[in-house]
């Protein structure tokens, strides 16, 4: 940035300013990508929204009790979006509902990521008997189909919020550990590995220094396609009455719509956004992660 | 092959030994696959097992949950399923009642639950084997001309719709088809059945009865067809555009041959390895893949049954079908295995 070259520049400030040059680099890259930077725009939608929530819309509009509109009525000028079949605001549960979406699909992603990221690192650093022995439980949840899993887990264990995210969370990370580990077992064979190897490094340092920094853009990548089947998991869950009962999610209300027979009923305003909400929020998570792995692994750029 | 017996010459002879040891190859890398398949299916019984005795607290509360009230009825029921007995033993018993064909017994039918699930598996054997063949068709088709030609309008349809089907809860869409063709919208009458797999009137078994079959099964079929397209779509399109550059195709286009035939001789026998293993894949799925279709389209198939099993909740039910849905993708996964390494000798390592 500077014209005349300041000498005093420690190693840190050095990696820091290369670091920053990186991210607008990729910024920039990322930017390039149509979709997108389309899918970057309507997610920061729906998180305002989420975030706004009070603000958009009192929260007395979730009581049953104090709900003022009548049964599943049409869209009007005082309810935008038509009312439920116990006369509350669809628009009102839709705004609500996105905070319970998103977050257990940002929470279910965090466990996911964490689980994945823990039993790919060591199942293909270390190797040996502990690994195959992690590989193949790996490969075994990855197998087995997830909605009858999830089901099970979710029946067991109880239907709440938290349950609901550790159901999602636990049955999700096998993609993510098999990507790491493979990234891993790469990385491990590369000649500055080898050469920090060689000059004494340890394990922690060895994984902290060479090989947590060489896997995070991938998980980064990972994350947000994990999160649109977050989110899509909840939805069906949710739908199948096993979400929390005492909170509203778009899955919920499609539950809900379903059961008090919207659909024959031709309620189109209670059916409709909700699903529409999710295909959005879950297609934008799709297409930035796709942005994302193209910016961050330039083989797949040709695409 | 029978050249072995043709010629007495070494070239014969080698060819010969070259066979057996391709052979031998192959047995070997079948014989690690199934190997590997039977500890899937141990760990998953295993799993099957703790899951529903030992997670949280009393086995018996929660093999019959809000059905025994006093202690008494607590003792008959923990004495009736072997409940008393050590973990190890009750374990043992489980694995032997399973070599029996014994999966327990169904409180919501009042039937074993291996008799309900013979029931139940041909409806969904008909829903999603169909759906999967026809989107395995449609999908392939789609996948190959929009790798072939990229960036073409075909191209932009097939992957911007394959995206969106991808992003759509699969049971929504039904929801959205049953509101348009089986309600009506405004004037529009609906022209398909709401639900169910024919009407009650009718002998199934008669050509009558197919035709009514058939036509309770079209808007089903259409939503799994379309939830299931997207996935072969996008990997044949991925696995043709991993070709093209491939030098053999410059070979094949250097010979002189037309375009078509480049894709069609060339390039796609060789992108559908991976399609193939998908589908494969995917036919274990036959049981966990419906679960929400059924449901809302009232299918009395094996998805139907896990909703009205989790709404008991019957857990005897729960567990067979959990079971029964895992060792058919097992077995599949298994089956996709031999195929691929058969197929593809370079991944018999």
């Amino acid at each position: 940035m500077s014209t005349t070259p300041v000498p005093a520049l420690t190693a840190r400030q050095l990696a820091r300013r290369r670091r920053r040059a990186a991210f607008t680099h990729s910024w920039r890259r990322f930017r390039r990508s149509r979709t997108g930077t389309a899918g970057l725009l309507v997610l920061a939608f729906f998180v305002l929204v989420a975030l706004c929530a009070p603000l958009l819309a009192p929260a007395e509009g979730l009581q049953v009790t104090q709900a003022t509109g009548g049964v599943l009525e049409p869209p009007s000028r005082e309810f935008w979006l038509g009312t439920d079949a116990n006369g509350r605001s669809v628009l009102t549960l839709l705004i609500w509902g996105a905070r319970i979406s998103l977050f257990v699909g940002l929470m279910a992603t965090l466990i996911s990521m964490l689980i994945g990221t823990l039993i790919g690192l060591t199942s293909g650093y270390f190797g040996g008997w502990v690994g195959a022995v992690l590989f193949r439980l790996t490969e075994w949840f990855l197998v087995i189909p997830f909605l009858p899993l999830a089901i099970v887990l979710a029946t067991v264990l109880g239907r709440s919020l938290v349950n609901i995210v550790i159901v999602i969370g636990v049955t999700s990370w096998p993609g993510t550990a098999l990507l790491i580990r493979s990234q891993v077992l790469s990385i491990k064979e590369r000649p500055y590995v080898e050469r920090a190897r060689a000059l004494g490094a340890g394990h922690r340092h060895l994984i902290g220094r060479h090989l947590l920094p060489n896997v995070v853009p991938i998980v980064f990548a990972n994350t947000t396609l994990t999160v649109a089947i977050a989110i899509l998991s909840e939805t069906t869950l949710s739908f199948l009455g096993l979400g929390d009962p005492t909170r509203v999610s778009w899955g919920s209300m499609l539950d809900e719509a379903y059961s008090v027979g919207a659909i024959t009923t031709g309620s189109w305003w209670y059916f409709v956004p909700p699903g529409v909400c999710v295909v959005l929020v879950v297609l934008s998570f799709t297409l930035v992660g796709q942005a994302l792995e193209e910016v961050l692994n330039p083989k797949l750029r040709e695409r | 092959m029978s050249i072995v017996a043709a010629g007495p010459g070494a070239a014969a002879a080698e060819a010969a030994e070259a066979t057996r040891r391709r052979r031998r190859g192959y047995g070997r890398y079948a014989g690690v696959k199934v190997l590997g398949a039977l500890g899937s299916l141990l760990f998953m019984l295993v799993v099957n097992f703790f899951l529903f005795r030992v997670l949280p607290g009393d086995p018996a509360r929660t093999l019959g949950r809000g059905r025994l009230s006093t202690p008494e009825q607590l003792a008959e029921f923990k004495k009736t399923y072997g409940l008393d007995e050590p973990v190890l033993q009750q374990f043992v018993t489980y694995l032997g009642n399973l070599l029996h064909g014994d999966l327990g017994y169904s409180i919501l039918f009042h039937k074993n639950v291996s008799e309900v699930l013979l029931e139940r598996f041909w409806p969904t054997l008909l829903l999603v084997g169909t759906s999967t063949v026809l989107a395995a068709a449609i999908g392939v088709w789609l996948g190959i001309r929009a790798g072939w030609d990229r960036a073409s309008p075909l191209d932009r349809f097939t992957t911007g719709g394959s995206l969106t089907l991808y992003s759509m809860p699969e049971w929504w869409l039904g929801l959205l088809l049953i509101a348009a063709f089986a309600v009506g919208i405004g004037p529009l009458p609906g022209i398909f059945p709401t639900g169910g797999l024919h009407s009650v009137d009718v002998d199934p078994a008669s050509v009558q009865g197919v035709l009514d079959t058939a036509w309770h099964l079209t808007l089903p079929v259409i939503t799994l067809t379309l939830a299931y397209l997207a996935d072969y779509a996008l990997i044949m399109r991925g696995s043709l555009i991993d070709e093209l550059r491939s030098d053999y195709l410059t070979t094949a286009r250097a010979k002189g041959l037309r375009d078509v035939k480049v894709r069609d001789r060339h390039a796609v026998p060789n992108a559908l390895l991976p399609t193939t293993t998908v589908v494969a894949l995917n036919f274990g799925f036959v049981v966990a893949g419906a679960i929400t279709i059924e449901t809302i389209f009232s299918i009395p198939g094996l998805g139907l049954l896990t909703t009205d099993a989790l709404a008991v909740p019957d857990y005897w039910l729960l567990q067979g079908v959990f079971m029964l849905s895992s060792a058919a993708v097992i077995a599949a996964n298994l089956g996709a295995n031999l195929l691929y390494g058969w197929l593809d000798p370079r991944v018999r390592t």
